[in-house]
């Protein structure tokens, strides 16, 4: 069955919404058009619309991280974006970082250390986590600490997510790419 | 969130324009408006994305102060060459606030703008006369822990919440904004208000102006500075009290000092008849102490948020007192 989002906002429609635009994103890699309202959220666009739903949506009000995915290379919470403003830019999510079926260091890192229980929050950690090694400010535990303090995990596994990036920290000499 | 339509400006005359219309708003990077759409409490019918203007450089003056473009991100500011090494005190303030991801989006002139986030203003179901003109205020016999405790009004005890504006006075920056009649330039210590009777305007910018540029004087005060930020947890959370203390000194004579407080008020405090009390002084805790009790002196409580008082004086002391050794130290 063809479950393609059909256009509940034609023109002229009873609902008296505006039109919607066609943006294109590049999603990992793949440039995408996108048929949206102008005040669908980014996180949205990559869940509903792109149907990549690795990207988490926790409490949508740029508290919790778990939108964190990356933008043009930055890191940024995807609930807070609107998708319209975003037309033309590349945006990188969980499902782009493994590369040929190899997992990408800090997913494997995630793995190798335990470093989330119920994995709500993995996909917003793991990219603010790519976003913070690009940034190249955390030299420490308590840097990397203060810099991730925008992904909460609600399991605690807080410990273990250092130890998973300090790892990868290591192994890269703090030049992984995405 | 209400409906609304979406423009995007193809330069600052026509940006300046398109806001002038009943009902529209400018939108950069969004963490705040966004929020508070999502919330009910801003429900503009168009925005205008200002996001692709060409104000997003920083630039260095003439006369040895720097430029800010209003679309610089907190994030590329913050860690800017010049403003770390010139500036470390706005460097701090501004990795004192939000998180990695909100500092990458928000903007130097979002920051400015940013609203208030006392819970009531927030909450559509709750009375404010900041979001409902007249409405009354939930805060002043609620619970307000997180509210003011200086220059507040009958009408209103919310606090501005940005650390980056609490640098800014101290460093008396200039904020640049362009309306429909041209260009005007608003001193930092002008630019937001105290609630008075009219809380619902945070600031004196007109609706229809922009801000270009936030520009910093030369003196940068990165020999002798602190900023210390005062909160409920180690990060990622608003000030309870916050202190941008800038010293000019003389080994240890004060030749001029600065003092912003944040946490305490509906925009950054200063007192400046406290801070002249160290002009010429030789730094020791006796006067910073003295200097914290003139600040506090006029101070009220509304119950939950008392506690700030006592907090305000001691984070004044200690932020001095952090100004002054780290010159030695170095």
């Amino acid at each position: 069955m063809d479950s393609a989002p059909t256009n509940r906002v034609a023109t002229g429609a009873p609902t008296g919404l505006p039109p919607t635009s066609t943006i294109t994103l590049v999603i990992n890699g793949k440039p995408t058009k996108l048929d949206l309202a102008p005040w669908t959220t980014l996180l949205d666009a990559l869940r509903e619309y792109a149907h990549l739903t690795g990207t988490k949506k926790g409490c949508d009000h740029g508290q919790c991280g778990a939108c964190t995915v990356l933008v043009d290379g930055r890191r940024i919470n995807s609930c807070l974006t609107l998708a319209i403003m975003k037309d033309g830019a590349s945006v990188t999510t969980i499902e782009g970082l493994a590369e040929n079926g190899v997992l990408h260091p800090l997913q494997q890192a995630f793995l190798d250390h335990d470093a989330f229980q119920c994995g709500y929050c993995t996909p917003g950690q793991i990219c603010s986590a790519i976003g913070l090694m690009h940034e190249g400010r955390a030299h420490t535990s308590d840097e990397i600490r203060e810099l991730m303090s925008g992904n909460i995990c609600r399991c605690g596994a807080y410990v273990n997510i250092v130890a998973a990036i300090e790892q990868v920290m290591e192994a890269a000499k703090g030049s992984v790419k995405p | 969130m209400n409906s609304f339509s979406y423009t995007r400006a193809a330069d600052v005359a026509a940006a300046v324009r398109e806001v002038a219309a009943d009902g529209a708003a400018f939108i950069a990077g969004g963490t705040n408006l966004i929020d508070l759409m999502k919330e009910n409490v801003s429900k503009p019918s168009r925005l205008v994305d200002i996001t692709r203007l060409p104000l997003n450089r920083i630039e260095e003056l003439a006369d040895g102060g720097l430029r800010l473009g209003a679309l610089v991100t907190n994030s590329d500011t913050a860690y800017h060459a010049l403003v770390e090494r010139r500036y470390p005190i706005l460097s701090r303030a501004i990795l004192a606030g939000a998180s990695a991801q909100l500092r990458n989006m928000a903007t130097n002139g979002g920051n400015l703008l940013q609203r208030t986030r006392c819970y009531y203003f927030y909450d559509v179901a709750t009375p404010c006369n900041k979001r409902d003109p007249g409405a009354g205020c939930s805060a002043i016999n609620g619970f307000n822990r997180i509210h003011a405790i200086l220059g507040t009004s009958d009408q209103c005890i919310a606090v501005h919440p940005s650390d980056m504006c609490v640098a800014l006075a101290a460093l008396e920056a200039v904020i640049h904004v362009t309306g429909k009649d041209g260009d005007r330039t608003i001193p930092f210590a002008e630019f937001h208000r105290l609630p008075g009777d009219t809380p619902q305007i945070d600031t004196n910018l007109a609706k229809d102006e922009i801000i270009t540029s936030i520009d910093l004087p030369a003196k940068g005060f990165a020999d002798h500075y602190a900023y210390l930020k005062v909160r409920d947890r180690a990060s990622y959370a608003f000030a309870l009290v916050s202190v941008a203390a800038a010293l000019d000194m003389d080994g240890d004579t004060i030749r001029e000092t600065r003092l912003a407080l944040g946490g305490v008020a509906h925009k950054p405090w200063r007192n400046p008849d406290a801070e002249a009390m160290l002009n010429g002084i030789t730094a020791t805790r006796d006067h910073f102490e003295a200097v914290a009790e003139t600040i506090v002196r006029g101070a009220h409580g509304f119950g939950h948020n008392t506690f700030k008082i006592e907090l305000a004086r001691r984070a004044v002391i200690r932020a001095l007192q952090h100004a002054v050794r780290m010159g030695k130290s170095a």
